[in-house]
C-alpha cells in the first residue's frame, strides 16, 4: 500500500539544520519534516562544546577574525565568500538562538559566556581568541531542545521513522522523495516541489567513529543515486580527542578550558607540532600529531596505541561546571576519574566536509557552472557549501547548521511559492519497491553485519589519519568485493512492522556508496591538505589541487571524478602554522 | 601533589586489570511481535562479552549474529540521544550506559512499561510526546526581541540549569506507578520540561504552565516515590523538580 502526500517543502531530516529549515519554511508554505529518527534523538544533540561568534563580550573579536580563522583552518580549500558570510551572520545566528531561549552560560554581567576553542584566534593567528558560545558541554543538545522546542510551538508536520529512500523528478526540476515508514513497512509518496535533504554524516563507515549509528550517509548517497555529484568527500575529519576504542567525542572545550594531550611520557607534545597555540592547534593537526607520537613508540597502554588528554591540573569545579557530561563518559565507559587521571584517547572519525554541493543559499549545485537542480535544497553536515574546507574549525559545525539551515528553508519555501505543485513519475516507488523486495525475497547467507563490519574495518586501516597510494588502492579493491556481496544479501527479518533489519541493510547501501566516493578522491587527490593526508604526498600543492572535487557516479557503478575551482576572497594561501 | 608518571602508572594497572577477556552473560528478552503472536513470550540468549561492553552493543550483535528480527531502538549508544530506555533487570535504564560487568552473569530485558508495545523492545512514544506537548515546552516572552541577547545572572541561568538536560528519554516518565495506571497523568518528563521554563527568568508564560499543571493531569498526581529520579539517566532530581513546581502552584493560589 502506498499513500501519496502532497506539501510545499519536505525537510528530510531533524536535526539542527532540518529543524532550523523547518522552521523557516513552515513560517511561510505547507511544510513537513521526514525523519528516521524522533527528532530529540539526532545527532546534533550529542555536539559538546560550542557555536563560535565574533560577539565580543568576554575580550576583543571581529567576524572578520572568525572568517580567517575558518579559512585557514579549511586549509585554503573553503570558499572565501560563504565564509565571510557565515561568519557575519553567526552574531545574529546566536542572538536569535538566545532569544528563542537557549540556555548559554553566562559571564557575570549576564551576556552571554565565551571560551577558547581549537583554531580560532585573534588577529589572524596572534593567540587564542575566546570566540565560542557555549552552555556546559552540551551546547548541541541546547541547540537540537531549543530548535525542537521553537517547531512544537508552530506545531511543525513530523513524520518521524521515515526513511528517505529516493528522490523524484519531473524533467529536471525535484518532484518529491518515496519514504519508507518504518512502524508498518508502508511506502509514502510525498509530492513537492522543494526537498532540502539534513541528513547529516556517514561516521559509521569507520571503526572508530563518534558518529551515531545513525549516520549513515543517507541524503548524499540518495543524491548521488540520482546523478547529483558529491564534493570533496575526500576531506573527512578525525577528531583528535574520541574516548579509546570507543570513539566517543571527548569535546575540545576540554582543552579550550585547559585541558592537555601527553603521550606515555607524560610528555605535551603539541609543543613541539604547534608551538604557538599547541593543544589549541586545530584538529588535523592534533590528530596527525598524536599518529606520529604513536608511530613512533610514544603511545600508551599494552599496545602503545592511545595516548591521554589530561585534566588533573584543572580545578574540579570547572570541570564538573563546564565539562560534566565527558567526564561523565570517562567515568562511565573507561572507568577512569578524570579529576585524577588522564583519560586514554585516540582519534576518532568525527565529520565529513564533503558532502552534495550547494550554494550560499542552499541550492544543490552541479558541475564547475555550479548550476541550481530547481528544487533541491541541502543543509549541515551532508552538504558541502564548502565553508570547511579541507578541515572544520570546532564550533563552526553548529554554526553551519543554524546559519545555511535558516538560509535553505526559506529559499526552498519562496521556490516553492514560485514553482507550483510537480507532476510525479510514472511508478514513482518502483525501483525503491524493488531493492527492498530484493533483500525480502533473497535467503539470509551471510550477515550484513559482516560486510558493515569489512568496510569500517577498511576504511579505518586504510583512508584514516594516513593514506597512501597503496592503502586507497587496497581499499577501493575490498570495497568493489563488498559491493558484489552487498547485491546479493537477503535479511533475516521479513516482517513489515519495525524491520530495523532491513534498514540497516539499506542504509549499509548508502555508506558504500559514500565510501566509493570517500575514497575514489582520496586516491586521485596527490596532495595533503587538511583533513586529507598523504603520506606519499606530503605537501600541500596549490598548483595542481587548490580546487574542489566532484564525484559522480558512473552507470553501472564506480565514480568519475570532476573538478571546479575554489572561490578565493580576501585570504592568499600561505603556509599553515600554528 | 602527585605527578603525571604516578598518575599514568595508576591508569596503565588499571589497563592490565581490564583485559581478562570475555565473561558469559545470558539475556532473558521479552520479545513481542504481532505479525507472529498476539502475545509476548521470553526468549534466552548466551553469549560471551567483553566486561566493559556496552549492554546496546551485546544485543546489537545478537540482532547481527543470532536473530536479526529482533528490534530495539538506539542511536548515539552514548546516553545523549535518549533512543534506548528499557527495563533492565527490572530498572529503567538506557541500554547504552549499562556495562556488561554491571549485569553479567545475567539480564533480563524488558520494554519501558505505561506505553503500548509494537515490537520487541519497541513502544509507541506517541503518548509520551503529547504529554511533552501540554506543556507550551518552549519560551514565551512577546516582549519584543532585543538586538542583543536578554541578558540573565549566573544565578538565574543556574535556577533551572537541572532540567534543561532532559534528552525525553522516557525512563522517569514509565518508571512511574502513577503513570502506569492513569491515562490521564502527564508524567514526570513533562513536568521537568515545564520546570525548565517556569525557572528561566526569560519566560513569561508560567502562569500558565502552572494552571496547566494544577489541574488533575498535573503535578498532584505524583506520589513522590521518587522512581523518576532513580530511573533518571541524566541524573536530574526529577521529584525535586515536580516538588518545586507543586510548592509554586500552592504558593501562587491556583
Amino acid at each position: 500500500m502506498t499513500t501519496t502526500h502532497t506539501y510545499d517543502a519536505v525537510i528530510v531530516g531533524a536535526g539542527g539544520a532540518g529543524l532550523r529549515a523547518a522552521i523557516e519554511a513552515s513560517d511561510r508554505v505547507r511544510t513537513a519534516v521526514i525523519s528516521k529518527l524522533y527528532p530529540t534523538r539526532s545527532h546534533t544533540g550529542a555536539a559538546q562544546g560550542g557555536m563560535c561568534a565574533a560577539l565580543g563580550n568576554v575580550e576583543e573579536d571581529y567576524p572578520e577574525w572568525h572568517a580567517f580563522d575558518t579559512v585557514k583552518g579549511g586549509d585554503y580549500l573553503v570558499d572565501q565568500p560563504a565564509a565571510l558570510l557565515m561568519t557575519e551572520e553567526a552574531v545574529d545566528a546566536v542572538y536569535q538562538l538566545e532569544h528563542w531561549g537557549l540556555p548559554f552560560n553566562r559571564t557575570l554581567d549576564g551576556k552571554i559566556d565565551q571560551r577558547r576553542f581549537g583554531g580560532h584566534t585573534r588577529n589572524h593567528g596572534e593567540a587564542a581568541v575566546r570566540r565560542a558560545c557555549y552552555a556546559a558541554d552540551r551546547t548541541g543538545h541546547m541547540i537540537l531542545q531549543t530548535l525542537y522546542q521553537q517547531c512544537v510551538k508552530r506545531d511543525v508536520r513530523f513524520f518521524n521513522e521515515f526513511y528517505c529512500l529516493d528522490l523524484l523528478f519531473e524533467d529536471d526540476r525535484v518532484a518529491g522523495v518515496v519514504a519508507y515508514e518504518l512502524a508498518n513497512g508502508e511506502l509514502h509518496v510525498f509530492r513537492t516541489s522543494s526537498v532540502l535533504f539534513a541528513t547529516g554524516g556517514y561516521g559509521r563507515m569507520f571503526r572508530v567513529t563518534s558518529n551515531a549509528h545513525a549516520l549513515t550517509g543517507d541524503g548524499p548517497a540518495v543524491a548521488y543515486r540520482r546523478g547529483i555529484p558529491l564534493e570533496d568527500m575526500e576531506f573527512y575529519q578525525f577528531h583528535p580527542t574520541g574516548l579509546y576504542r570507543l570513539g566517543v567525542l571527548l569535546s575540545e572545550a576540554a582543552r579550550g578550558e585547559g585541558g592537555i594531550v601527553r603521550n606515555a611520557g607524560g610528555e605535551r607534545f603539541m609543543e613541539r607540532y604547534a608551538p604557538t597555540i599547541k593543544d589549541l592547534a586545530p584538529r588535523d593537526v592534533v590528530s596527525r600529531s598524536i599518529y606520529q607520537e604513536i608511530r613512533e613508540g610514544r603511545g600508551a597502554g599494552p599496545n602503545g596505541d592511545y595516548v591521554y588528554l589530561d585534566l588533573t591540573h584543572l580545578d574540579p569545579a570547572i570541570i564538573e561546571e563546564k565539562l560534566p557530561d565527558i567526564t561523565e563518559f570517562a567515568r562511565v565507559y573507561l572507568q577512569v576519574e578524570p579529576t585524577r587521571e588522564p583519560v586514554p584517547i585516540q582519534p576518532t572519525a568525527h565529520y565529513a566536509m564533503g558532502g552534495i554541493p550547494t550554494n550560499v543559499e542552499g541550492q544543490v549545485v552541479m558541475g564547475p557552472e555550479e548550476t541550481p537542480v530547481p528544487g533541491l535544497y541541502a543543509a549541515g553536515e551532508c552538504a558541502c557549501v564548502s565553508v570547511h574546507g579541507a578541515n572544520r574549525l570546532g564550533t563552526n559545525s553548529l554554526l553551519d547548521i543554524v546559519v545555511f539551515g535558516r538560509r535553505g528553508g526559506a529559499h526552498m519555501a519562496e521556490h516553492a511559492k514560485d514553482a507550483g505543485p510537480p507532476v510525479l513519475p510514472d511508478d514513482a516507488i518502483g525501483p525503491t519497491l524493488a531493492m527492498l523486495d530484493g533483500f525480502l525475497t533473497r535467503e539470509r547467507r551471510e550477515s550484513p553485519a559482516d560486510i558493515r563490519r569489512e568496510l569500517q574495518d577498511t576504511l579505518f586501516d586504510e583512508a584514516f589519519v594516513v593514506r597512501t597510494e597503496e592503502s586507497l588502492t587496497r581499499a577501493q579493491d575490498t570495497l568493489a568485493d563488498l559491493r558484489d556481496r552487498y547485491e546479493t544479501l537477503g535479511v533475516q527479518d521479513k516482517g513489515s512492522i519495525y524491520n530495523t533489519d532491513l534498514m540497516e541493510t539499506v542504509e549499509l547501501g548508502f555508506l558504500l556508496d559514500c565510501a566509493d566516493t570517500l575514497v575514489a578522491a582520496a586516491r586521485d587527490r596527490t596532495e595533503s591538505r587538511g583533513g586529507h593526508y598523504r603520506e606519499d604526498h606530503p605537501l600541500r600543492d596549490d598548483a595542481n589541487w587548490l580546487k574542489h572535487s566532484l564525484a559522480y557516479r558512473k552507470d553501472g557503478g564506480g565514480v568519475r571524478l570532476d573538478y571546479k575551482p575554489v572561490q578565493m576572497g580576501p585570504y592568499i594561501p600561505m603556509e599553515r602554522k600554528y | 601533589m602527585t605527578t603525571a608518571g604516578e598518575i599514568l602508572q595508576a591508569s596503565d594497572r588499571r589497563e592490565v586489570r581490564r583485559e581478562p577477556g570475555r565473561v558469559p552473560l545470558t539475556l532473558k528478552i521479552r520479545r513481542f511481535n504481532p505479525e507472529l503472536s498476539a502475545d509476548s513470550w521470553w526468549d534466552e540468549f548466551t553469549v560471551q562479552a567483553d566486561p566493559f561492553e556496552r549492554l546496546v552493543e551485546v544485543l546489537h550483535e545478537l540482532k547481527w549474529r543470532h536473530d536479526g528480527t529482533l528490534s530495539f531502538r538506539r542511536s548515539c549508544v552514548h546516553g545523549v540521544c535518549g533512543s534506548d530506555a528499557m527495563l533492565i533487570n527490572g530498572r529503567n535504564a538506557l541500554a547504552c550506559k549499562i556495562l556488561v560487568k554491571e549485569v553479567e552473569p545475567r539480564v533480563t530485558i524488558e520494554p519501558i512499561r505505561g506505553l503500548p508495545v509494537l515490537k520487541d523492545l519497541i513502544v509507541d512514544m506517541d503518548p509520551f510526546f503529547d504529554g511533552y506537548r501540554t506543556v507550551l515546552p518552549y519560551l514565551v516572552n512577546d516582549g519584543g526581541e532585543p538586538s542583543e541577547e536578554r541578558r540573565q545572572s549566573p544565578e538565574q541561568r543556574a535556577r533551572y540549569d537541572d532540567t534543561t538536560k532532559c534528552i525525553l528519554c522516557a525512563a522517569c516518565t514509565t518508571a512511574c506507578p502513577i503513570f502506569w495506571g492513569d491515562d490521564g497523568y502527564v508524567g514526570p518528563a513533562a513536568i521537568v520540561n515545564a520546570h525548565r521554563f517556569i525557572f528561566d527568568s526569560r519566560d513569561e508564560a508560567g502562569r500558565e504552565r502552572l494552571k496547566i499543571l494544577s489541574e488533575k493531569t498535573g503535578v498532584f498526581r505524583c506520589r513522590t516515590t521518587f522512581n523518576c529520579t532513580d530511573a533518571c539517566p541524566r541524573g536530574i532530581e526529577v521529584t525535586k523538580a515536580i516538588q518545586e513546581v507543586k510548592r509554586e502552584i500552592l504558593f501562587e493560589r491556583f
